[in-house]
């Protein structure tokens, strides 16, 4: 960054546009919006972003990210808590707590395995998973990884291991999504679908 | 030109190999793929994290796909997408799918952006159907190193004293990663940065450099020979490349995880003690000298 620019200006650029997503050109764009904003935009951000790591925590049952250990949807008792749904991310929770669909709980794996990417088993809190289903015997395990290359092999890792416990291990259905369209339909999800139908 | 025609001119079709992805953005895929007629590739695929997404289940990694790619500014952008062959046993076989992500990271690290090697391309769609087929992933993988490091002009040599130029004699000979080729006990053995080569392990890295893929498959290596063909080829590949790799650390890793849990695989034990001297009876007639 060039001497004309104040540091402070030229700080954030920096920060910034080391986001995921957000070049040099975005981040000065976003640098000089907040340093003209009037409604306190920018004290607004800074406060949030100082509680981001100072306010939350790790849930150390499920590993989500809350604001206290357990988190609400662990320490929930009405809840089925012998029930455990496995996650890649904690983006993943919401979605399936949007569905309204499941009253169990969690284990966030924070991720899926990826050789070449280096994200091996110790990275994940796959270690973790097998000591809560040895110590609470859940009645399930149900397998909600995605349906992509990675989260096919975190299931079968998982699943690899969890095989001696005697717990019940299932996997999430993987066919045709809504509104979506036969033609175009790649030949595994079409296979599986055709394997996984129902009768009406 | 009439519009039409410019319109083509943007688009092109490939042929491709999905090696590796990442995410970008919102719901977009950033792909790596290897093409037979243009080389690897780098390529965009907008919206394909939605469930909805045509093309998303096309361009998963080991996939061959046909692409309809348009020319973008800076990336090309996939606007089709329709699998040529899905690898699908190899992509649900954790324990294959690991030996694959080995195949496609080499693929990656051998290969130049748009650089057509086409005889490359072909040894990685076939590797990636035998894997998918179910033999041996151990003998597969090591025919692939050894015939990729041919095509890209890393070839170890193998029959001749790197130094001398003598016929290598049925004795412990010794591997030069430095010369990409063997030494003579005369000139190796003295030497501290050369792999000792006993005459198994030779004959065995030269009939599976030399003879077609359908005899190196009816080849049963001792665990013993298997390892040490291994470890061999995995310096030299990392010696040529000059840089280490990540998937055989999961490999291994997985490796152990499945001996914990009593799940060994099946054709890594079977293989072995019974058939120990297999490696030396099948390549007389390709002894050394």
């Amino acid at each position: 960054m060039s001497q004309t620019l104040a540091r402070p200006v030229s700080n954030l650029i920096e920060l910034l546009s080391r986001l995921p997503g957000i070049g040099p050109k975005t981040a000065s764009r976003l640098t000089f919006y907040l340093l003209r904003e009037p409604n306190g935009l920018a004290e607004a951000l800074s406060t949030a972003l100082a509680a981001l790591s100072v306010g939350t925590v790790l849930c150390q049952r499920c590993f989500n990210i809350a604001e206290q250990s357990p988190c609400p949807i662990c320490a929930d008792l009405s809840r089925d808590q012998t029930l455990i749904c496995v996650v890649e991310e904690p983006m993943d929770v919401l979605a399936i707590e949007r569905t309204g669909a499941y009253r169990g709980i969690y284990h966030i794996l924070h991720g899926a395995l990826s050789p070449i990417d280096g994200v091996y088993p110790e990275k994940l809190r796959i270690a973790e998973l097998m000591e809560r289903v040895r110590v609470g015997e859940p009645r399930e395990v149900i397998l909600a990884t995605n349906p992509s290359l990675e989260g096919e092999n975190t299931a079968a890792y998982i699943y690899q291991q969890l095989q001696t416990s005697g717990v019940s291990i299932t996997r999430l259905a993987r066919g045709l999504p809504v509104g979506g369209d036969l033609e175009y339909t790649d030949e595994v999800t079409l296979s599986r679908a055709l394997e996984g139908r129902r009768s009406m | 030109m009439d519009p039409e025609s410019e319109r083509r001119q943007r688009l092109y079709r490939v042929s491709a190999i999905v090696l590796k992805r990442r995410e970008q953005g919102e719901a977009d895929r950033l792909l790596t793929v290897m093409t037979r007629d243009r080389g690897k590739l780098t390529l965009l695929a907008k919206g394909v994290r939605k469930p909805a997404s045509r093309k998303a289940g096309h361009i998963e990694p080991f996939t061959y796909v046909e692409l309809l790619v348009a020319k973008g500014k800076s990336l090309d952008l996939v606007t089709q997408a329709e699998t040529l062959e899905a690898h699908r046993a190899l992509r649900e076989d954790l324990w294959r799918s690991s030996w694959a992500y080995y195949v496609v990271e080499l693929a990656d690290a051998f290969t130049q952006d748009e650089d057509p090697n086409a005889l490359f391309f072909d040894l990685v769609l076939e590797t990636l159907g035998r894997l998918n087929a179910g033999v041996d992933p151990a003998l597969a993988v090591r025919y692939y190193e050894l015939h990729l490091l041919s095509l890209v002009g890393y070839q170890p040599q193998l029959f001749r004293c790197v130094q001398c130029d003598a016929p290598l004699q049925p004795e412990v000979n010794f591997l030069s990663l430095e010369r990409g080729g063997a030494l003579c006990p005369s000139h190796g053995s003295h030497h501290p940065e050369t792999i000792a080569l006993p005459v198994p392990v030779l004959k065995v890295l030269r009939f599976m450099q030399t003879r077609p893929w359908e005899q190196v498959a009816q080849l049963q290596l001792s665990p013993a020979v298997s390892r040490q063909v291994e470890s061999i080829l995995a310096r030299y590949i990392v010696y040529h490349l000059e840089r280490t790799l990540r998937s055989p650390a999961f490999l291994e890793k997985l490796r152990a995880m499945l001996a914990r849990t009593k799940m060994v695989n099946a054709e890594e034990t079977a293989n072995g003690e019974s058939n120990g001297e297999a490696a030396l009876s099948i390549n007389d007639e390709n002894a050394p000298g």
